[in-house]
C-alpha cells in the first residue's frame, strides 16, 4: 500500500531521442493517493496501457521517475515492485487447480502456508470461486478464468496497487455489471489502490472516484466524474465523456459575448485575455441546450433529425456548418424544420486551442 | 431427401483400389504368404503354418533368441535417445532467441542435420570416429581415452547414440520452439507480476503449453529410432559381435544374408505389428489429452 507519484514520466517506443510528438506517453507528473480507485480512460492507442505497464515495470520508461511512498522504484524489476496486474485476457496456469492458481503469487514470495490458505479462502469467497477451488482451472469458462486472474491480482494483501488492463473485455455484458460492482466492493473492503484502464466511459465512471482521461499520449484531465462532466478541461474530454458528447462550436469570443456563425451568444463570464492567434471554440453539453419553438432572442437552427432514446430525446440541429445536439421536450417536432435553441450561459465553456479558458466574473 | 443411386460411381474409386492393392495389400500378402512357408531354394516352398511365429517368440530357439535380443537392444536404444533428446531439445528451444535476425540463423543451423541423408550421416560419423584418421577418434585416443567403436561394445553404443542425438535433437528443438512461440506474451507478463522464478515459469507455463508438441516429438522420435537401420549399419554394421544389431539389421541379415524368407517374413510381420500397436497407443493418448481441454460449464 503506497502513494504513487509519477515525476515527469514519459515513454517512447522509438527511444528517448525520438521527437516528443511521437512519444506513446508524453511527460506526465501526477500523484495517485493510497486507497484510491482510479480509472484511466481514453480511446485505443492513447497510451493508457503504456502508462500502466510503466507503473508495473513491464516497460522501463524512457525518462522520468516513479515513486512509491517517496522511494524511487523506477529501476526495480516487476517482481520486486510489489504490484499486481490483471490483463485483458485471462491468464491461467493450466496444470494447477483454481486454488493453486490463486496461491501462486503468494507461494512465489515465500508466504507461510497457513497464511496462503487463509488468503486463498478469503479471495475465493469474495469472488464466489469457493466451489471450484479444487478443480482444474483449464476446464472453466472464460468468465471464471478471468475471475481467477482477478483473484491472483487481489490475493496479496501488501501490494502497492492493483492495476487492471481492461479486465472485463471478455466478459458477457450482464456479468460485467456484477463483476464491476464486485470490484468496487472489494476496493472498499480491501483498502487497495486500484487503477483501472478502460475505453468505456460507463465502466470508468461507475468504478472510479477519480477518472484520468488520456488523449494522444497525454493526460488531459483528472477529476471526479462530476468534474469531468461539468467542466471538461479539454475539448476531447467534453466530447469523449457524455452521450452524446459536448457540442464544440468554432466561435469568436469577445468580453461576455461569443459569436457563432454570425449569431451572438451571451456568456456568464468575461474573456478578455484570450491568447492571440489561438483557435477559439465554445463548448456546451447537450443537456444544457434546449430545443424549443423558434422565438425572439433564441438562436434559430435547422433540424436534421430527432433521436428518441426513450428516457430523453435529443434534437440534432445545425446553425450554418456547426452541428449541435440539444435536449428536446416530449412531442417537440420543430416548426417548418426549424427550432429555437436556448443555451444555459452558466454551462458554456470557452476553449483556446482545445484547452479550457477560465473567464473572469 | 432423394438420393440418386448410380452404381457407376464405383468406377471412380477403382483407381484408388488398384493403387492401394499394388502398393500395399499385394506386397503385404506376399510377406504373409512367405511367413507361413519354408524354402530351400529352387523356388520350392513347403507349408510351415505358424511354425516361424512360434519359434520367433521362443527365446530358446536361434531365431527367437536373436529376435528378442535385438528387440531388447532396440527398446533400450529408443529409451536412451528419448531420455537425451527430449530434455536437450527443450533446453535448446528455451535458449533460442525470440526475435531478430538470429532467429533465422538458429533455425537454419538447427535444420541442417535434418537435411542430411541417413547413410551420409552414418558415413560422417564412421569417419569422424575412426582412431586413425577421424578427428573425434584421433583426439580422444590422443588425450588418453581408449576409444574404438569397432572393437569395444560400449564405444560402439556411445557412437551410435551420440550420432542419433546429433542428427535428431534439432527436430525436438524445432517442435518445442514452435510450441513456445505460441505462448502469448501476457502469460510471461502475468508470471512476472506474480513473482514467478525462471523455474516456476517453465513449470507453470512453458512445459504445459509444450505438452502437445512434446507428445508429437516423442512419438516421431520413438518410431524413427525403433525402425533405425541405415546409420548404425553404416557405422558399426551391427557390431562388434551383435552388440549394436537392432531389429531391422537382424531382419536384413536373415532375409538377405541367409535367404531365410519364411523367418524374415514372420519377423517383419511381428515387427510391423509392434510398431502399429505403439502408434495406436500414442494416438489414443494424444487424442485423449486433446479432449480433456474442452471447457466445461463452470463457475459463472
Amino acid at each position: 500500500m503506497a502513494r504513487i507519484d509519477l515525476v515527469d514520466l514519459a515513454h517512447s517506443y522509438g527511444g528517448n531521442d525520438a521527437p516528443q510528438e511521437t512519444f506513446a506517453l508524453k511527460p506526465v507528473t501526477m500523484t495517485w493517493r493510497q486507497g484510491g480507485a482510479y480509472a484511466l480512460l481514453g480511446p485505443s492507442g492513447c497510451g493508457k496501457t503504456t502508462l500502466l505497464n510503466v507503473i508495473s515495470g513491464i516497460i522501463t520508461p524512457s525518462r522520468g521517475k516513479i515513486l512509491f511512498d517517496g522511494a524511487d522504484i523506477t529501476p526495480l524489476s516487476t517482481q520486486k515492485r510489489n504490484i499486481a496486474q490483471v490483463f485483458q485476457f485471462p491468464v491461467i496456469y493450466d496444470t494447477m487447480t483454481v486454488g493453486q492458481n490463486l496461491a501462486f503469487p503468494l507461494k512465489n514470495r515465500g508466504v507461510p502456508k497457513a497464511e496462503i490458505d487463509k488468503r486463498v479462502a478469503d479471495i475465493g469467497r469474495l469472488l464466489d470461486l469457493e466451489p471450484y477451488l479444487n478443480r482444474k482451472a483449464t476446464r472453466l469458462t472464460a468468465d471464471a478464468k478471468q475471475k481467477i486472474s482477478l483473484g491472483r491480482g487481489l490475493v496479496r494483501s501488501d501490494v502497492a496497487a492493483v492495476l487492471f488492463d481492461e479486465p472485463l473485455t471478455v466478459i458477457d455484458p450482464e456479468l460485467k455489471w456484477q463483476l464491476r460492482s464486485k470490484l468496487k466492493a472489494l476496493h472498499r473492503e480491501l483498502d487497495l489502490t486500484m487503477i483501472y484502464v478502460t475505453h468505456d466511459q460507463t465502466e470508468a465512471l461507475t468504478f472510479a472516484d477519480t477518472v484520468v482521461v488520456m488523449h494522444d499520449g497525454r493526460v488531459v484531465q483528472s477529476g471526479t466524474p462530476a468534474e469531468l462532466f461539468d467542466k471538461p478541461a479539454h475539448t476531447f474530454v467534453g466530447y469523449f465523456i457524455g452521450s452524446p458528447g459536448m457540442n464544440i462550436l468554432p466561435a469568436e469570443v469577445k468580453g461576455r459575448e461569443a459569436r457563432v456563425e454570425g449569431h451572438v451568444i451571451a456568456l456568464n463570464r468575461s474573456y478578455d485575455n484570450l491568447p492571440a492567434g489561438a483557435r477559439i471554440e465554445i463548448g456546451v453539453r447537450p443537456e444544457f441546450v434546449d430545443a424549443i419553438a423558434p422565438g425572439p432572442g433564441l438562436l434559430t437552427a435547422k433540424i436534421d433529425r430527432i433521436d428518441d432514446l426513450g428516457r430523453i430525446r435529443f434534437a440534432r440541429v445545425r446553425i450554418g456548418e456547426a452541428k449541435i445536439a440539444a435536449r428536446a421536450p416530449a412531442g417537440f417536432t420543430g416548426s417548418d424544420g426549424n427550432a429555437g435553441l436556448k443555451l444555459d450561459p452558466a454551462h458554456i465553456h470557452v476553449y483556446a486551442d482545445s484547452l479550457l479558458v477560465e473567464g473572469t466574473a | 431427401m432423394d438420393k440418386t443411386v448410380n452404381q457407376k460411381a464405383w468406377f471412380l474409386v477403382l483407381p484408388v483400389f488398384l493403387v492401394v492393392a499394388f502398393s500395399a495389400v499385394l506386397p503385404l500378402m506376399t510377406v504373409v504368404n512367405y511367413s507361413m512357408q519354408d524354402t530351400f531354394g529352387n523356388n520350392q516352398f513347403f507349408w510351415n503354418g505358424v511354425g516361424w511365429f512360434k519359434e520367433l517368440l521362443d527365446p530358446s530357439t536361434d531365431l527367437g533368441g536373436r529376435f528378442l535380443a535385438s528387440l531388447g537392444r532396440n527398446l533400450f536404444f529408443s529409451l536412451v535417445i528419448l531420455a537425451i533428446e527430449v530434455p536437450l531439445g527443450i533446453v535448446v528451444a528455451l535458449s533460442m532467441p525470440r526475435q531478430g535476425w538470429t532467429v533465422a540463423a538458429c533455425l537454419v543451423t538447427l535444420a541442417l542435420p535434418l537435411l542430411i541423408p541417413w547413410n551420409v550421416v552414418g558415413t560422417i560419423w564412421q569417419i569422424f570416429g575412426r582412431p586413425d584418421i577421424g578427428l573425434l577418434g584421433y583426439v580422444l585416443n590422443h588425450i588418453g581415452l581408449d576409444y574404438n567403436y569397432v572393437s569395444n561394445d560400449i564405444d560402439a553404443w556411445v557412437t551410435v547414440i551420440v550420432m542419433d542425438v546429433w542428427h535428431w535433437t534439432s527436430l525436438v528443438a524445432l517442435l518445442c520452439y514452435a510450441g513456445l512461440k505460441s505462448i502469448p506474451e501476457a502469460y510471461y507478463q502475468a508470471a512476472q507480476i506474480d513473482g514467478a522464478s525462471r523455474w516456476a515459469v517453465f513449470k507453470a507455463i512453458q512445459l504445459p503449453k509444450m505438452n502437445r508438441v512434446l507428445l508429437i516429438a516423442v512419438l516421431l522420435r520413438f518410431m524413427d529410432s525403433f525402425m533405425i537401420y541405415t546409420e548404425p549399419f553404416v557405422v558399426t554394421g551391427g557390431g562388434p559381435g551383435n552388440s549394436t544389431t537392432f531389429v531391422s539389421i537382424e531382419l536384413v541379415k536373415i532375409a538377405l544374408g541367409q535367404f531365410d524368407l519364411g523367418k524374415a517374413a514372420a519377423l517383419s510381420l511381428v515387427y510391423n505389428l509392434i510398431i502399429l500397436i505403439v502408434c495406436w497407443i500414442f494416438y489414443t493418448v494424444m487424442t485423449n489429452a486433446g479432449s480433456e481441454r474442452k471447457p466445461q460449464e463452470g463457475a459463472a
